[in-house]
């Protein structure tokens, strides 16, 4: 009989670390999308059509000119394809990692309608803007100070947006946030896959290259930082602080041991010195429909969970996660399970089963039927959304989140909000990039006005 | 079923693809190579007089402009001819064409422009048992510095005379390849006649400097730093060419003369158009360069399926075909209107017809928010702009409006009858419509 090898621990019952080797870790942690050569970039790069008025720039939340960027790079000059990028969005090189460029740019490119293979324009963005940043070049300086201060409060992609274009604009910024790291959900809340070697760290390095901005981790709205001291303490306030509260199931035994937040388990695997620290266990559910839910059953699946099962309530066509996200966990082995809503956690001191009923929606809307099964869980993560943790005497909230104008101006004078926290939008990293840096224009309009 | 037997001034070759005099024809290797592989004749590459031969440069020979996904659509070369030794190169012609004697092995010479120069090697090459010779007055770079080449080929009083010399002392047919770097090609053409020749095959390489190298600012290919201009050819050459072909064959001075083409033939279709603006047959070089000898399978098989469908058997009933439809612009039919037309079920919406004709034309597309182009025909000229541009083909084509109908453009009603420039109104030297 052979000895125990450290792969056998993938059958091993109950939520334990290192089911696969180290190596086998780093595999399945890989770079999800390549990074482009310089080959396969010309080759990329010339299949744009340069078409008038983009439909890959009216879809792109921040507007990016793809056709002049992509035209940069075919020319040989991916430099200043990265100032064409980064003009518009400052965090373009995670965008380039983690859009979900298939319903966004890609989608609308005129070689999906023509051939159903669009120009690759995720990564053509992120060959322009590894270029730049790994040589550790900032295309952009600070204007003449103006002697403004300004908070910005969440050091996430709408923060750090902000904070960016208000720095090159000459104000003062001072970003808080409530985590010992920056980065928000770039540095948190993404599958570790789409954002390898660190990215989300040294993106925040390189940002704040700029300088002008001042970052204070460990300072929370609500616990050591008060909104309206930042609004008489600075010239004007932009919240960026995302959604921190977490959606529960509302069953008994959500508190058992092996019950998580997906987000948690998210941040905590984003952060572990080395994945065979993290917890796995062999049989996973995952409850929710987002790219949240499907981030977590994906990696728990690449870090040796046996059996993983993504449930949602509703049907695949009312899923939030992209059919990219989808088919990625269905490729990675991930048990994709719809109309089913929890119903029941078993457990025993842990986690042993979810119960589920199946749900139907008919004429006379969602319902949830007295059929039901139970699948074998020793984690359970639950991915149902995440909701606002903010609660300010005359900050107006619309639909759950902080109610903003178009220029992302909230109730409250002084005050603007963008990104997960404030209304209107998708809660993507790109729509949050542009949030903050319109409120900054905006901002900018009205402390100089 | 078309038979692709050509018979080129009595030259047999099993189809009208023969590789030009270039480097894929320096030595008997390659050329049974081309052989086995297909090709119908080869024109060997260029003989110079007996003694030592030339040199090549031992750096880059080749420069090259490149379309999308790097295609090849054009490439330049400093190579000068055969820089093997004269007795080597006859020898092998002599081999291949006995072992092949159904494809047509033509040599090229160029010696300088003196008549003892001519009158020694014709005899060796006569010697050879090849079927033909072909004075290269065309090279434009290196040689022609030495007064030979295109510094011949753009003299047609040389031409002419060295013509001369090759059909008193050579027995079989002396095909004269002209250079492009002049500014009518109908007068070299004429003197080649005039001399005796028997055909006459263009373009040969056009003067180019492919690129400058911005680090080392030398033009390319870079020789120590240094760049010279050399031959042009390739795709990119192959409207030139065929304009050239075309002023021969329209020239009642030479509408006689049969031609070869030459000028970035790169599939059957290129073939075929040369061959309906006159040319007997095809010469290839740079489509051969690029993608190697197999290519000739292409071309065959494209030109066989042509003709079955045409209904064509074999080439000489289309040699030609496309040359009365050639003609000058004051003769076109003003009174042809057409208006561009977009298919909406293949566009794709990349708004580049719109670009163009809204910069750079006549406004005569409209946009709507949610990215439908049409032709607006009261303002569309019919200048085939938006169909160039657009990337899908058959998705904007040329309608010709209806004798009768009003154009809404002009306003006016289409009329049926034939009008040119010559008889036009603004024309301050019109003539008087014939009664």
């Amino acid at each position: 009989m052979p000895t125990t090898s450290p792969s056998n621990k993938v059958r091993a019952d109950g939520v334990v670390s290192a089911r696969l080797s180290s190596e086998q870790l780093n595999e399945n942690f890989c770079d999800l999308h390549a990074p482009l050569s310089p080959h396969e970039a010309k080759v990329a790069a010339d299949r744009c059509y340069f078409c008038h008025d983009a439909p890959c720039i009216t879809a792109c939340p921040t507007s990016i000119d793809i056709p002049l960027f992509i035209r940069q790079i075919s020319t040989g000059t991916p430099e200043a394809a990265a100032t064409t990028i980064f003009k518009q969005n400052i965090l373009g090189g995670m965008c380039a990692r983690v859009c979900p460029t298939e319903t966004l740019c890609e989608e609308a490119c005129v070689r999906e309608t023509a051939e159903n293979d669009p120009v690759e324009i995720g990564r053509l963005q992120r060959f322009a803007t590894d270029k730049v940043m790994d040589a550790g070049v900032h295309p952009f300086t600070r204007a003449a100070s103006t002697s403004k201060r300004i908070a910005v409060v969440g050091a996430g992609p709408a923060g750090l947006s902000c904070a960016h274009r208000l720095a090159m604009k000459g104000h003062d910024v001072v970003i808080f946030d409530g985590r010992q790291k920056a980065g928000g959900l770039n540095e948190f809340g993404i599958a570790a896959y789409k954002t390898v070697d660190q990215f989300a760290e040294r993106e925040v390095e390189w940002l704040l290259s700029i300088g002008g901005i001042t970052v204070e981790l460990g300072k929370r709205l609500g616990e050591n930082l008060e909104l309206d001291e930042l609004q008489s303490e600075f010239d004007a306030v932009f919240l960026g602080i995302g959604l921190a509260g977490v959606n529960a199931l509302g069953l008994d035994n959500e508190d058992a041991s092996g019950s998580d937040d997906a987000v948690e388990f998210i941040a905590a695997l984003r952060q572990a010195a080395h994945l065979t620290n993290v917890d796995i266990g062999r049989n996973v559910v995952v409850i929710g429909g987002g790219m949240t839910a499907v981030d977590a059953a994906v990696q728990a699946k690449l870090l040796g969970a046996e059996h993983v099962s993504l449930v949602y309530r509703r049907g695949v066509e009312n899923m939030n996660a992209s059919k990219f996200e989808q088919d990625l966990a269905a490729q990675k082995g991930v048990n994709i399970i719809t109309n089913a809503q929890p119903v029941g956690l078993i457990a025993n001191g842990s986690v042993q089963e979810v119960e589920f009923a199946y749900t139907e929606t008919g004429a006379d809307g969602f319902k949830v039927t007295d059929e039901t099964f139970r699948l074998k869980a020793d984690q359970v993560f639950k991915a149902i959304g995440q909701k606002l943790a903010l609660n300010v005497a005359g900050l107006d909230i619309e639909g759950g989140k902080i109610a903003v104008d178009e220029n992302g101006l909230s109730s409250l004078d002084k005050v603007w909000a963008g990104g997960d926290c404030a209304s209107g939008g998708d809660d993507l990293t790109v729509t949050a990039v542009a949030e903050g840096r319109d409120a900054a224009e905006d901002i900018h309009a009205k402390l100089m006005g | 079923m078309a038979n692709l037997q050509s018979n080129f001034l009595g030259i047999k070759s099993t189809n009208p693809f023969w590789l030009a005099s270039a480097p894929p024809t320096d030595k008997e290797y390659n050329v049974r190579r081309a052989f086995e592989a297909g090709w119908g004749g080869v024109v060997w590459k260029t003989l110079g007089s007996e003694g030592p031969p030339v040199v090549n440069v031992n750096g880059p020979r080749y420069g090259a402009v490149y379309g999308a996904d790097r295609r090849l659509l054009g490439l330049n070369n400093i190579e000068l001819i055969t820089d093997r030794d004269l007795y080597t190169n006859l020898e092998e012609i002599k081999r291949v064409k006995a072992d092949y004697p159904d494809r047509a092995v033509i040599v090229s010479i160029m010696v300088p422009c003196e008549e003892e120069a001519w009158k020694a090697i014709l005899p060796l090459v006569e010697d050879t048992g090849a079927d033909g010779i072909e004075l290269n007055f065309g090279c434009p770079h290196g040689m022609s510095e030495r007064g030979m080449g295109a510094a011949v080929g753009q003299v047609p009083e040389y031409i002419e005379m060295v013509t001369r010399w090759c059909k008193q002392y050579y027995s079989k047919p002396v095909i004269v390849k002209l250079t492009p770097n002049i500014t009518d090609i109908r007068k070299p053409a004429a003197a080649a006649k005039r001399g005796g020749a028997d055909a006459v095959s263009l373009i040969n390489t056009i003067n180019s400097i492919t690129s400058v190298n911005l680090d080392s600012m030398s033009p390319e290919p870079s020789i120590d730093g240094k760049g010279t201009h050399g031959g042009y050819c390739g795709p990119a050459v192959k409207p030139i060419a065929m304009s050239m072909v075309s002023e021969i064959a329209r020239n009642p001075e030479t509408a006689d003369l049969p031609i070869s083409g030459i000028g970035g033939v790169t599939t059957w279709r290129d073939a075929a158009e040369f061959m309906a603006l006159g040319c007997g047959n095809v010469q290839v070089c740079t489509a051969a360069m690029t993608y190697g000898f197999k290519i000739v399978q292409e071309m065959i098989s494209g030109l066989e399926q042509w003709m079955d469908e045409k209904g064509y058997t074999s080439i000489d009933e289309f040699v030609g075909m496309a040359v009365p439809n050639t003609t000058d612009w004051q003769y076109l039919n003003l009174n042809y209107i057409a208006k561009a037309k977009i298919d909406q079920d293949l566009c794709i919406s990349c708004g580049r017809c719109f670009a163009a004709c809204e910069d750079t034309s006549h406004q005569a597309i409209s946009m709507t928010p949610d990215r439908k182009f049409e032709v607006i025909d009261a303002e569309c000229v019919a200048c085939n702009l938006c169909v160039n541009v657009c990337p899908v083909e058959g998705c904007i084509s040329m309608e010709e409006m209806d004798a009768g109908k009003t154009d809404p453009r002009t306003g006016k009603v289409v009329e049926d009858q034939y009008a040119n420039w010559t008889t036009h109104p603004n024309n301050p030297a019109a003539m008087e419509p014939a009664e």
